[in-house]
């Protein structure tokens, strides 16, 4: 009894935007059910009363002014772009929107 | 279906999401700066681009802002609360992931009071409906992207879009209500009266500039119906960035009535994010929120948590405003007017500048009389909010103070406000420069009635038999004569006097 | 100049000393190194491999700079001209960063990680960008989509990762100081296997603003040198609060090299030293346990109480670790997605989308392990699994520290070999995952837990001559400890061996003449 199904990687490879082939589907499937079977002992290692850590050291209240810093010109920021067109990052039709 | 048909069969149960920008000097997590209108991707750093190694750390004034509004909202401030990921891909998104709150915000359980003003038609009382507030959390907003090529340069049909970051990472609170039931009819009015009310609310804190039509201020109408008020809710339709508070009214209806024409003809409501159109006062189907959506939201290991200290808390308590009811009750006294004139007030979103202006020494009836008669008819007819319209309270009290000077007669005070708003300067300015004040000079007055008599015996005779009405004649040939530039009651007087003398 | 050759072979310190001493001057040093690099560093073909970029005339213009400061008699770091070598996974102003990944070939930030800018601030030369696996995803720098690097003591085997470049680097004499980062034993197991030594400091000691992300509540950048006091004077460089950076420790950087001046000078009397029962023994190499227990013995010589600890959660560290730090990566490794920078591959047929071309790009640009950590990722944080997985993940992390507060309530530090093998060979385990992660088993816990790790070198495995290494720990910003304690047996040792480990490294073949910049 696997893990994880193929149907789930390829499922989790399009949440990732990862193009897979049938035969990279196939693999990845095989090695991360292999993996999962060794981590997926974690669960039963704890139990409710233990709290979760989210961070190595316990912080708190970390701000900063609300003061220009020196940031980046418009050169600087489209300098790796792919394509810009007048001073904007150009990227291929987006379809639907959110917000 | 009509909308009044709807509400018959069903009851409407909205849920509203504002998204608040924040008027901080830089961006929520770095030291970007946040001007309006900037250059396209100037006001960035390598935070607002997502750039590989860059780091978030949390603007203090943001959060004293998201504190403020909390406690405005009558909510509970979170003794401690962190940030999370939200994650998914969008390319003006520059992390692709939202950094938000999710299951810990700094402000819940709050609720506004909202006085809905009576319907226009006449139709329905006036009544407050509490909203209750389910969270008030910070975020960070996105870049702007606009698309090229298709008809309307809308995103459908669009070939490409040009992304521009300079909004990416400017601080947004999002405001989200519990379900608002119960409001029946009144619904949209209701969703408009919250919103508004919120807007004043913000507008008061000074932690936004609340612009709708700038969008530092946009609602998301989720509504759904039911059968009954006992039934259970059902599937929402979700509006999103419907940004002006006619629009929210509009939205809520068309909803209700595109809902209850589906459910009636037996068909079944989707739950997807639905586009509003302004232009038609549509909504048109935008995303299915399928089961594919999962944000895989977890804490965001690159800010630490907050943990705001209580006795902070209470200073920034002490430090807010009247709330916007108690304020609106007091001004009415102050102001003595009724009912029906701060309704049309409020409905014009003149009251802060009615207020404005009454402080600049003008009577409240007067500065009323302008901001909700010509100058409001002047901004709808340019299409723009009244705030932003370019004429000043300073100004409008000055105008008033011309007029109660006699200087300007009600025509030529409208004549001057036109000036100004023209860009021609102080109304003092534009009565210079137009030559608009009134004919004071008694002998040019006297010389004017004198030969609108001597052109009119007939007239004359009839006034001296007692037909004093017969006035009008003259008085109306000499205020021609004047070019309107004369103080009618003053001719009247002028008039009387020479016939009699002659 | 007559001998340069020789400079190469000297520590950070002793080239420091020269400089101010007006032995040798800053570009003399910087060009002896890349004479070196020239000479053995070869490419993905042969040679080490180390490096990725070699930035000779930028560093021969930092190095003129620091040269004539000093002339002038400026004051200057204690590591001013001394020449040294940065992961590919900082970002460097002007100088390429591509993280080992084909979907960031060619970038070059426009700015400068904090770590580097002290670098710079300090006078310290950046020669060039040090190789790694992708993303820092790996412990062999197999994974480096610009070809492995090679272990100088073997350049059949592995150099360990993610942090392989850094360490052949500092092994084949290329530069005598090199930045690592580690996120489950990235600087301590290269460090290990190839007999130099690495630091993972204390979490929040040294800033990540600029360190490129793969797990954020792990990743930490850290010292690599040849002795434990060139570690500890970089150490002292990179340390301290910054602001860019929410996760930064406030306070004041502790006294490192003098902790390591201390440590060599003195032994250890009372210094309690504890060993992991749960790190070591089964499973571990016969050579490298007989080579860590030999180390346990010269402590116990020099004066240190070594007490038997056990922590017991720390059996599910290495299972934690393979959740938390593929969940918060395939957040991290979003951004890639070929709209704002780097690769974009843009698929045929026409009304191509948005979405279509990040899932193209991200297919070409990422190698076989940043996929597999992303999905595995991916579906660690999806809704219906995050408890069982993330959630408990985050729980089992919170027992290891508490296993480590309770072993540090008994002892200063802890001990235990840094990687149960020494250098396996290239290719060895590329097709098993799993055999590859359980190389981490005694790193990950610090990382897990936040505290400082060190590793030095023990000597050779008798069974295959090859460097052995042992891993200090010690409590949260108690970084000095790793250092007065790595520093005495370092001291011992190389009395035992009669000079430095790395004199034993064989003489590498010169691949090309050093032709220089
Ligand atoms: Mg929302
Ligand atoms: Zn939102």
């Amino acid at each position: 009894m696997s893990v994880i199904s193929r149907p789930e990687v390829a499922h989790l490879a399009r949440l990732a935007r990862i193009d897979m082939t049938d035969d990279e589907l196939d693999r990845m499937a095989g090695q991360l059910d292999a993996v999962l079977e060794a981590v997926k002992q974690v669960a039963a290692a704890v139990t409710d009363d233990v709290p979760a850590t989210s961070h190595p050291l316990p912080l708190r209240n970390v701000t900063r002014p609300d003061v220009v810093r020196p940031g980046l010109t418009a050169e600087e920021a489209l300098a790796a772009a792919p394509e810009v067109e007048d001073g904007r990052f150009r990227v291929p039709m987006i379809l639907g929107e959110d917000a | 279906m009509p909308f009044e048909e709807a509400v018959e069969r069903f009851d409407p149960v909205m849920g509203l999401e504002v998204h608040v920008e924040l008027s901080t000097v830089t961006k929520m997590f770095s030291g970007a700066p946040t001007e309006f209108g900037a250059e396209p991707n100037t006001q960035v750093d390598p935070v607002s681009l997502g750039l590989p190694g860059a780091l978030p750390v949390l603007n203090a004034k943001a959060l004293e802002s998201a504190i403020r509004i909390g406690l405005a909202l009558n909510c509970t401030i979170a003794t401690e609360c962190r940030f999370a990921r939200k994650n998914y891909f969008y390319p003006d998104m520059p992390k692709n992931f939202q950094t938000s709150q999710y299951d810990e915000p700094i402000a819940f359980d709050g609720w506004l009071d909202v006085e809905v003003p009576a319907s226009e038609d006449g139709t329905g009382e006036a009544f407050t409906y509490r909203v209750q507030i389910e969270r008030a959390h910070m975020e960070e907003d996105t870049g702007k992207s606009s698309h090229v090529g298709g008809a309307t340069g809308r995103i459908h049909g669009a070939e490409y879009s040009l992304v521009d970051y300079n909004r990416a990472g400017i601080p947004l609170i999002e405001i989200v209500t519990r379900p608002l039931t119960g409001a029946g009819r009144r619904a949209p009015e209701v969703a408009k009266a919250y919103v508004a009310t919120l807007r004043d609310l913000l507008r008061g804190l000074d932690v936004s500039d609340v612009r709708m039509e700038q969008g530092s201020m946009r609602c998301d109408v989720n509504l759904s119906l039911r059968d009954s008020p006992e039934a259970p809710l059902g599937t929402r339709s979700e509006t999103k960035n419907v940004n002006s508070l006619r629009s929210v009214e509009r939205a809520v209806r068309y909803e209700v009535g595109r809902q209850a024409a589906l459910l009636s003809a037996g068909g079944r409501v989707v739950q997807e994010t639905r586009h509003w159109h302004e232009d038609t006062g549509l909504t048109t189907s935008g995303r299915e929120k399928s089961d594919a959506e999962d944000y895989r939201y977890f804490p965001e290991p690159d800010l630490v948590p907050i943990a705001p200290d209580p006795a902070w808390v209470e200073e920034l308590r002490a430090t807010l405003p009247e709330p916007p009811a108690a304020r609106r009750r007091r001004l009415q006294a102050e102001w003595g007017f009724s009912d029906l004139e701060l309704r049309d007030v409020v409905n014009a979103g003149a009251l802060d500048l009615v207020e404005a202006t009454v402080a600049a020494g003008c009577p409240a009836a007067a500065a009323r009389k302008w901001w909700t008669g010509e100058i409001a008819r002047r901004a709808n007819a340019e299409g723009i909010e009244l705030a932003s319209s370019p004429v000043t309270p300073q100004q409008v009290a000055e105008l008033q103070a011309l007029v109660d000077a006699g200087t300007l007669n009600d025509r030529l005070a409208r004549t001057a406000l036109e000036g100004v708003l023209a860009g021609e300067g102080s109304p003092q300015q534009v009565v210079q420069a137009r030559g608009l004040a009134v004919v004071s000079d008694e002998g040019a007055l006297t010389a004017a009635v004198d030969a609108a008599i001597a052109a009119n015996p007939g007239v004359a005779d009839k006034i001296r038999a007692g037909k004093v009405q017969a006035a009008g004649a003259l008085i109306g040939a000499v205020m021609k004569e004047m070019r309107g530039q004369a103080d009618a009651a003053r001719v009247r007087e002028l008039v009387l006097e020479r016939v009699a003398a002659g | 100049m007559s001998g340069a050759g020789d400079l190469t072979r000297w520590d950070a310190a002793r080239i420091a000393d020269a400089l101010r001493a007006g032995v040798v001057s800053s570009v003399e040093v910087t060009q002896a190194h890349l004479d070196r690099i020239a000479a053995v560093d070869g490419d993905a073909g042969g040679g080490v491999h180390a490096f990725l970029h070699v930035a000779a005339e930028q560093a021969l213009a930092a190095a003129a700079a620091v040269d004539a400061d000093r002339a002038r008699g400026a004051e200057l770091g204690p590591l001013a001209g001394v020449p040294i070598g940065v992961k590919d996974v900082l970002t460097t102003r002007g100088m390429p960063t591509t993280c080992g990944s084909r979907i960031l070939e060619g970038w070059v930030p426009p700015y400068d990680a904090t770590v580097v800018r002290q670098l710079r601030a300090a006078g310290l030369v950046v020669v060039g960008k040090t190789n790694m696996d992708e993303f820092a995803m790996g412990s062999t720098t197999e994974h480096s989509a610009f070809g492995p690097t090679r272990n100088p003591w073997d350049l059949e085997r592995i150099p360990g990762g993610s942090g392989g470049g850094s360490a052949a680097a500092l092994a084949a004499f290329e530069v005598p100081l090199t930045v690592g980062s580690d996120t489950g034993g990235s600087i301590r197991q290269p460090a290990a296997v190839t007999g130099t030594v690495g630091v993972k400091p204390t979490y929040g000691g040294v800033s990540r603003y600029g360190l490129v992300a793969m797990a954020s509540s792990l990743d930490q950048a850290g010292p690599c040198g040849r002795t434990v006091l060139d570690t500890a004077l970089l150490h002292e460089v990179m340390a301290g609060h910054d602001p860019y950076d929410s996760t930064s420790l406030p306070g004041e950087v502790p006294a490192l090299a003098a902790a390591a001046r201390e440590g060599a000078r003195g032994g250890l009397a009372g210094v309690r030293v504890g060993v992991v029962r749960e790190l070591g023994g089964e499973g571990y190499q016969a050579g490298v346990r007989a080579r860590f227990d030999e180390a346990v013995a010269l402590l116990t010589e020099a004066g240190a109480d070594v007490v038997e600890v056990s922590c017991p959660n720390l059996v599910h560290a290495l299972p934690a670790y393979y959740l938390i730090m593929p969940s918060e990566a395939s957040s991290n490794l979003a951004k890639y997605d070929g709209m704002r920078y780097g690769l974009r591959v843009v698929p045929g047929g026409d009304g191509v989308t948005a979405e279509q071309v990040m899932a193209a790009t991200r297919a070409a640009g990422f190698g076989e392990e940043v996929k597999r950590r992303i999905i595995l990722g991916t579906y660690a944080l999806s809704a219906g699994y995050y408890d069982a997985y993330y959630g408990s993940a985050q729980k089992v992390r919170t027992l290891v520290q508490r296993d480590f507060a309770a072993a540090f309530g008994q002892v200063d530090v802890l001990v235990s070999p840094t990687a149960p093998t020494t250098a396996y060979r290239l290719g060895e385990k590329l097709d098993d995952p799993l055999a590859m992660y359980a190389g981490d088993v005694a790193t990950i816990p610090a990382n897990l837990a936040g505290i400082p790790g060190m590793s030095l070198p023990v000597g050779l495995a008798e069974e295959d001559g090859l460097p052995v290494g042992l891993q200090v720990l010690a409590p949260v910003r108690e970084d000095a400890r790793l250092y007065r304690v790595g520093a005495a047996l370092e001291a011992l040792l190389v009395q035992r061996w009669g000079g430095p480990l790395l004199e034993r490294v064989p003489e590498l073949a010169v691949t090309r003449t050093g032709a220089g910049a």
